[in-house]
């Protein structure tokens, strides 16, 4: 079934982003409002939205939440207001992860919400040695058995997953793209804006990379009436870690596995680094997704090619 | 002698001795061109655009680089042409585009890929790159996951032989695996029994097989038997017990000569969800036919090493 392609048909409603604030929302929010009314929902203070952007400051896990969605015309929720903070405690953490989608569903279901958006990540099917070259959307998520910070993460997914078959009647969209470069904050941007880039001796894994505007776009056409299901997204053909850092022109700084993953503990202990140890498997072994799905059914393309994609980690952050 | 001669006189054998040097080196590259020449073929430079060629035109998600798979191949030429003088018979029998090569496992290690993929280089026409599917412990082991994948070698997983299958590639399998290339050397030339997995994927993507029986790698590193226990005790799937390996330089293989034999392709179809008995008795007609080619090859070898 192909859908029309961007821009997607504007919806006759009003769209829900949550964690609009985030680096990744501001850019959804700016790609939305021309074409459809955006309500923001973040727990950080607005800044700088467009005009026509209502803002609302608030806890996602609150009762609050329910208030703003009861009221009619919301066609749409994209929950990007996803947690990931390694520092946080984990029961914290895990705890308002869930909730909040749990809230999230309650209120979709009850108000008869028709569309729901979530953004995983391919980082769900874990790197592990034995992982097919690319993974296809019914892959398991075996990513928390060998990396218990990414459990929420698969909670959420699969979560998101018993809601979409216990109710058809909302289009529920679970999109799981590959490492996100660019402005944002994530592990594999600030991991690429090392000055110097540290990488495991005699492990040069091919690695997926996505511009954050390609997958700003992805969510934008999973809201086109008549997506539901998983995507996987991915950006540029893959390409070996080490040939992505000269691309960038970095140093590599290659240390023995064993050494590396006690070092990056003890950092990571003494917080001097925001990497957990566990996340070394992700420039170790391959995981790596097969996105011809969405490209078939979403009529999604990645716009930025190969040196785009990598050079958006360094561009100015403050120019959005 | 006042100082000053003396350092002429230095000064001068000096450069008479570099001179020396440098023709020396000059001639010792020279001749080195020379056997670089005759073991990688006057149409190396040729074979090696073709393949840039294909490769840039796709890339290769697998993360073949032709850099890398160039000097590889380059040292595989040595052992191909030179060490083991591979003699290959019947190797325009494998067909263009998708096709699955089946052979028997043998030698403690896996040269027998590496000639296999060395013969689809050098002596193919037009030359093919030969994907191997590799242990699943492989992508572990640090300089050796990096560098197989660069040389096109992929994790032995059925999504990957089937993308790979789907590209119109050449896929290497052993279906006798670990338990063909461990074998001792009072059962060689005996096939162990056969996985079932490739033909299920051969039907599937309606993919020609071909058989192949590679002989003279059992003879390259006698094995006396498998310690088991020690194979346990360094959680290792085999542990061979091979004298040569005490002698000094015995590290490297014997020079056996190598023969591969290339079999007519085979065509299989059917259900590919079929029972394991209906696939075995397919998988029974390749295996077959590689003991039949194994069997031919060995009654017509005049020796072992020559």
């Amino acid at each position: 079934m192909a859908l029309d392609p961007v821009p997607a048909q504007p919806l006759p409603g009003a769209v829900v982003v949550t964690g609009a604030d985030g680096r990744l929302g501001r850019r959804l929010v700016r790609a939305l409002h021309r074409t459809m009314p955006v309500i923001g929902l973040d727990h950080r203070e607005s800044s700088g939205f467009p005009p026509d952007v209502e803002h609302h400051a608030l806890d996602l896990a609150s009762k609050r939440v329910r208030d703003l969605l009861k009221r009619p015309g919301i066609v749409a929720v994209v929950h990007l207001g996803v947690l990931h903070d390694p520092r946080a405690r984990v029961e914290r953490h895990h705890g308002w992860n869930m909730l909040t989608l749990r809230r999230l569903f309650e209120c979709v279901e009850e108000f008869a919400i028709p569309k729901l958006v979530l953004l995983s990540s391919a980082n769900v099917y874990g790197p592990r040695p034995d992982n097919p070259q690319l993974l296809g959307e019914d892959a398991p998520l075996l990513a928390a058995g060998r990396f218990s910070e990414i459990r929420d993460l698969v909670e959420l997914d699969l979560f998101a997953q018993g809601f979409f078959y216990r109710n058809p009647a909302t289009e529920t969209v679970i999109l799981r793209p590959s490492h996100i470069l660019g402005t944002v904050k994530n592990a594999p941007s600030n991991y690429l804006r090392m000055k110097r880039v540290p990488t495991l001796l005699g492990f040069d894994p091919m690695m997926q990379v996505v511009h954050q505007d390609d997958v700003v776009s992805a969510i934008v056409r999973a809201l086109s009436p008549g997506a539901r299901g998983i995507f996987n997204i991915s950006g540029p053909p893959p390409v070996a870690l080490s040939q992505a850092i000269e691309l960038l022109g970095r140093q590599t700084v290659p240390l023995p596995h064993g050494l590396a993953r006690v070092a990056v503990d003890r950092l990571f202990r003494w917080r001097v680094t925001s990497f957990p140890a566990a996340e070394l498997d992700f420039i170790r072994y391959v995981c790596m997704v097969d996105d011809s799905r969405a490209r078939r059914e979403l009529c999604y393309a990645p716009r930025h090619d190969l040196g785009a994609t990598l050079s958006a980690v360094d561009e100015e952050r403050w120019v959005d | 002698m006042d100082p000053k001669t003396a350092l002429v006189r230095i000064q001068d054998g000096a450069s008479a001795g570099s001179l020396l040097l440098a023709r020396l080196y000059q001639g010792a590259r020279r001749v080195a061109d020379e056997i670089g020449r005759k073991v990688l073929g006057p149409d190396f430079e040729e074979r090696v655009a073709t393949l840039e060629e294909r490769y840039r035109v796709a890339p290769d998600p697998f993360g073949l680089e032709t850099v890398t798979a160039r000097r590889a191949a380059t040292v595989c030429a040595f052992f191909h042409r030179l060490y083991f003088r591979t003699e290959v018979f019947g190797i325009e029998n494998v067909p263009k585009g998708r096709v699955l090569l089946i052979a028997n496992h043998s030698g403690q290690v896996p040269i027998d890929a590496a000639i296999l993929g060395s013969a689809m280089f050098f002596d193919a026409n037009p030359p093919r790159v030969t994907r191997a599917m590799v242990d699943k412990w492989i992508p572990t082991l640090p300089f050796v996951s990096a560098f197989f994948s660069r040389v096109g070698q992929v994790v032995g997983v059925p999504e990957n032989a089937r993308r790979l299958l789907e590209m119109e590639e050449l896929l290497l399998a052993f279906p006798e695996g670990t338990r063909g290339i461990a074998k001792p050397f009072s059962r060689r030339y005996q096939l162990e029994e056969f996985g079932l997995g490739f033909m299920r994927i051969a039907i599937e993507t309606a993919t020609p097989i071909v058989p192949v029986a590679v002989i003279g790698a059992e003879e390259q590193y006698v094995s006396l038997g498998n310690l088991s226990w020690a194979a346990r005790a360094l959680d290792i799937p085999v542990f061979p017990l091979v004298p040569q390996l005490a002698v000094p330089g015995g590290q490297l293989p014997l020079p056996t000569k190598y023969r591969l034999h290339f079999g007519e392709p085979m065509r299989f179809h059917g259900d590919p969800d079929d029972d394991d008995a209906v696939i075995a008795d397919k998988v029974w007609l390749v295996r077959q036919c590689i003991q039949h080619l194994l069997a031919k090859g060995l009654s017509e070898r005049r020796g072992v090493f020559f």
